[in-house]
C-alpha cells in the first residue's frame, strides 16, 4: 500500500522578476526595437533594464505516499500555490524532476470554467469535463452532485443569476465528486457559509478515507489538522518541515509568532519605585503553545523593600485590534513583610479566542498609589487545538471564546 | 508502475502529448459545446444570425462588384452562387482564424487553474466556427434553388476542400493564437488582417480576373500564396461545375503554404504552450 505516488526531485521554479520602465507583457515594439538596437550596437547586454531571477520554489524535494493526506503551509508567498501549480502541470518547473504515478484532478480554485451565461446543469458537465471527469462519469454522478449542492430549484437558471453562496455549492459539489487516484486541493474551504465548509470537509475526509492521496493547501489550521496526516511546511519556497502534521503546524506556529511571552529587568533596571519594584513578567501554560483549551498563567515578580506594605497587581488584557478584553486586579490586599514575592494570575481555559493578546501590568501601593504601570508589557499568540468545536471548522469569532453551558429542554411534545 | 504515470521535467517533449490529447476530447467537445451554447443567449434572433450575416454580405458583395464594378462571373454562372461559393469558406477562416487567435486569452481562467493540451482550446473554436459553416452553407442551397442552379458531381469534392479551409484556419490560428499570449498587439493586427484579406482574396472576383491579366507571372504566383485563394478556387471549382479552371501550379502552391502553416503552427504552439500559463 505504502508505495510512492509522488515523487519530487530537486524543483525549482523561477520567475524573471522586470523593474520599471518595462511593460508588464512584452510589447512587439519592444522586442523589435531591441532587436534593432543590438544590431548596431555591440555593448547593449551591459546596459540592460534592470531584471532579477525569483525563486517562488527553491529545489524542494519530497515523496508522497499512497493514502497520505499532506498539508501544505506557509506564508502568503512561501510558494505553496506555486507548488501546487506545477504539481498541477500548469506550469513547468525550471528544475528538477517530478514523478506522479495516478491519475490527477486538482482543484485550484472553485467553480474554474463556470460559464455565467450557462444554467446550472451545463455548467456541471462543462466543469466536470474541465475537471477530467468524462461525460459517463458526469452523468453517473448527476444527481449526486445536483443534491449535495441543494440548487435544485435552480438547476436551469444562468448561473449569472446565482447567489454567491449558491454558486460555491454547486462548483464545489462537481468538484467533490471527482474520484481521482491523486486529489490537489487550494483553498477552497475558505468559500460558503460555515455549515457548507463543514459539509466539503466532511466530503474531503470521505474522499482521503477512500486510500485516495490528497495534498490540500489552507490557512485554515484547524481544517488542515483535521484532515491531513502529514505536514509540509513552506518558507520562501523551500521547505522548512516534513513530517506529521502537529509537528508541522507547531513549526509553522512558532514561525509566525511575534509575540514576546516574558520579560525580565535586573534588579537596578526594574521599574518601580523605593518600595517595590517588579522584575520579572510571564506568560506561562503546560505544553509550549498557548491553547484556547489550556490554562494560561500570568506570572508577575516583584520586590518589596519595606515591611507591612500594601502591594498588589493589577492586569489588563487587550486584544489584538486594541479591544479592551477585561482587568482583572489582585483583591488580595494585606500588608507584605519585606521580601520578593510571585503573584499568579490564572485566565481559565476556553475563555481567550484565537488571537493575539497583549497583557498591561500594574503594580499599586499602599493608598492604591501606582508604583508602576507597564503597558502591553507582554504579549501571547493564542492558538487552538481545535478539540471544543464540535464538527465545526469554521471562523469564530470575537474577543473572546468562552465555553458557557447550554441545555436543551424539550417544553412539549408535537 | 502504474498506467497513469506522469513525468513533469523541464525542457522535455512529453511524450504522452497526443495520447492526452485524445484523453481530454471529453473537453474538447463540452467547450465546442459551451461556446456554440453561449453564442446567441439573450439574443432574439439566436442561430438565424449565422445565416443573416453571411447572407447580407453576398448580397452587397455581389451588387457591388457585379453591378456597379461590371465584374462577370466564371461561365455565366449568377454572380450571386459564384459570391456565395467564395464567402462560406471565407467566412469560415475569418471567424475560425479570428476566434481561435484570441481563445487563449478569453479562457485565461483555465489556463491558469487547469492542466489540459492547450491545443483543444483554439481547436474547439474551429469547430465552432466549422458549425457556423455548416448552417451557413444553406444559403447556397436556398440559392440553387431561387436560381435553378443544379451543381454537378464535382460537388462531391467539397469536402477536400474544406479540409484544406480547416487546414489553413487552424494553422494560422494556432500560430498567432500562440503569439498573441505573448504580444498583445496581435489583438489589433488581426481585425486588420481579415479586413486586408477578404480583398486579396478572390471573394467578390473570379481568380480568372487575375489570372487572366496580362501582368508577370510571378505576381501571379505572389497572388496564389495566399492561402485563401486555393481553398476559394477550389469551392468554386466543386460548386460551380468546373467552370472555374483550377490553376495547377498556383493551386499547389496555395496548398503547400496551408500545409507549412499547419506544421509551423502547431510547432510554434507546442513550444509556447508550457510557458502559457506563466505569461498570459
Amino acid at each position: 500500500m505504502s508505495n510512492t505516488v509522488i515523487k519530487v526531485e530537486h524543483i525549482s521554479k523561477s520567475y524573471i522578476l522586470k523593474h520599471q520602465n518595462e511593460a508588464s507583457y512584452t510589447a512587439l515594439r519592444d522586442v523589435i526595437s531591441n532587436k534593432a538596437k543590438s544590431l548596431f550596437s555591440s555593448n547593449t547586454k551591459g546596459q540592460r533594464k534592470s531584471s532579477e531571477e525569483f525563486l517562488a520554489l527553491n529545489d524542494i524535494s519530497f515523496d508522497i505516499k499512497q493514502g497520505d493526506r499532506v498539508g501544505i503551509i506557509g506564508r502568503n508567498g512561501a510558494g505553496k500555490s506555486t507548488l501546487l501549480k506545477v504539481l498541477s502541470r500548469i506550469v513547468t518547473p525550471t528544475k528538477g524532476k517530478i514523478t506522479i504515478d495516478g491519475r490527477v484532478a486538482s482543484l485550484l480554485e472553485v467553480g474554474t470554467g463556470f460559464h455565467p451565461e450557462l444554467s446550472g446543469r451545463e455548467n456541471i458537465f462543462l466543469n466536470g469535463s474541465i475537471l477530467g471527469m468524462n461525460k459517463i462519469e458526469i452523468q453517473k454522478k448527476f444527481d449526486e452532485i445536483v443534491s449535495f449542492s441543494e440548487v435544485e430549484r435552480f438547476l436551469d437558471t444562468p448561473v449569472k443569476r446565482y447567489s454567491s453562496g449558491m454558486y460555491v455549492r454547486l462548483a464545489f459539489a462537481v468538484a467533490a465528486h471527482l474520484e481521482p487516484e491523486i486529489l490537489i486541493v487550494d483553498e477552497v474551504l475558505a468559500v460558503g457559509d460555515a455549515e457548507f465548509q463543514k459539509k466539503c470537509l466532511g466530503k474531503m475526509k470521505d474522499v482521503s478515507g477512500e486510500g485516495r492521496t490528497v495534498l490540500f493547501v489552507s490557512h485554515n489550521m484547524v481544517a488542515v489538522k483535521s484532515l491531513c496526516s502529514k505536514g509540509i511546511v513552506l518558507e520562501k519556497g523551500a521547505i522548512k518541515f516534513d513530517g506529521n502534521i502537529d509537528e508541522a503546524l507547531d513549526v509553522y506556529n512558532s514561525n509566525i509568532s511575534n509575540a514576546v511571552d516574558n520579560v525580565s529587568w535586573a534588579i537596578e533596571d526594574a521599574p518601580g519605585n523605593e518600595n517595590a519594584k517588579i522584575t520579572s513578567i510571564k506568560f506561562k501554560t503546560a505544553g509550549n503553545y498557548y491553547y484556547i483549551e489550556n490554562e494560561i498563567e500570568i506570572e508577575i515578580e516583584f520586590y518589596n523593600f519595606s515591611d507591612n506594605h500594601t502591594l498588589n497587581a493589577s492586569i489588563s488584557i487587550f486584544e489584538d485590534k486594541d479591544v479592551y478584553v477585561f482587568a482583572s486586579p489582585n483583591l488580595i490586599r494585606i500588608p507584605l513583610t519585606k521580601g520578593i514575592y510571585k503573584s499568579v494570575c490564572k485566565i481559565p481555559k476556553n475563555l481567550l479566542n484565537k488571537s493575539k493578546y497583549f497583557c498591561t501590568v500594574l503594580l499599586v501601593g499602599n493608598n492604591f498609589e501606582i508604583i508602576t504601570q507597564l503597558d502591553k508589557v507582554i504579549s501571547i499568540d493564542v492558538d487552538e487545538e481545535g478539540t471544543q468545536r464540535g464538527n465545526y471548522f469554521g471562523y469564530w469569532g470575537g474577543v473572546v471564546r468562552p465555553h458557557l453551558e447550554w441545555q436543551n429542554i424539550q417544553i412539549d411534545k408535537l | 508502475m502504474n498506467k497513469h504515470r506522469i513525468i513533469i521535467e523541464p525542457g522535455t517533449e512529453n511524450s504522452n502529448y497526443w495520447k492526452d490529447l485524445w484523453n481530454y476530447r471529453g473537453l474538447f467537445y463540452f467547450l465546442a459545446w459551451r461556446d456554440i451554447l453561449v453564442r446567441y443567449k439573450q439574443t432574439a434572433i439566436g442561430i438565424v444570425w449565422s445565416i443573416l450575416r453571411p447572407l447580407i454580405t453576398i448580397v452587397v458583395f455581389t451588387i457591388v462588384f457585379s453591378k456597379l464594378g461590371n465584374f462577370k462571373s466564371d461561365g455565366g454562372i449568377p454572380y450571386a452562387i459564384m459570391v456565395c461559393a467564395a464567402m462560406l469558406p471565407w467566412q469560415f477562416f475569418a471567424s475560425a482564424f479570428s476566434e481561435s487567435a484570441n481563445s487563449l486569452i478569453s479562457n485565461s481562467n483555465l489556463l491558469t487553474k487547469v492542466y489540459f493540451p492547450r491545443l483543444i482550446v483554439p481547436a474547439s473554436t474551429v469547430i465552432v466556427c466549422l458549425i457556423d459553416f455548416f448552417i451557413s452553407f444553406l444559403i447556397l442551397i436556398g440559392l440553387f434553388f431561387w436560381y435553378h442552379f443544379i451543381p454537378d458531381i464535382r460537388i462531391l469534392m467539397l469536402p477536400l476542400f474544406l479540409l484544406l479551409a480547416f487546414i489553413t484556419a487552424m494553422g494560422t490560428g494556432l500560430y498567432i493564437a500562440a503569439l498573441n499570449v505573448k504580444y498583445r498587439d496581435f489583438r489589433i493586427i488581426i481585425p486588420f488582417i481579415v479586413q486586408i484579406g477578404l480583398y486579396i482574396s478572390p471573394v467578390g472576383y473570379s481568380s480568372n480576373e487575375v489570372y487572366s491579366r496580362n501582368i508577370p507571372q510571378v505576381l501571379k504566383y505572389i497572388y496564389a500564396l495566399n492561402p485563401m485563394v486555393g481553398v476559394i478556387d477550389g469551392f468554386r471549382w466543386c460548386i460551380m461545375g468546373g467552370e472555374t479552371p483550377l490553376h495547377i501550379p498556383e493551386f499547389i502552391a496555395s496548398i503547400g503554404i496551408s500545409v507549412l502553416f499547419l506544421f509551423v503552427g502547431i510547432w510554434y504552439f507546442r513550444k509556447m504552450e508550457k510557458s502559457f500559463a506563466d505569461i498570459i
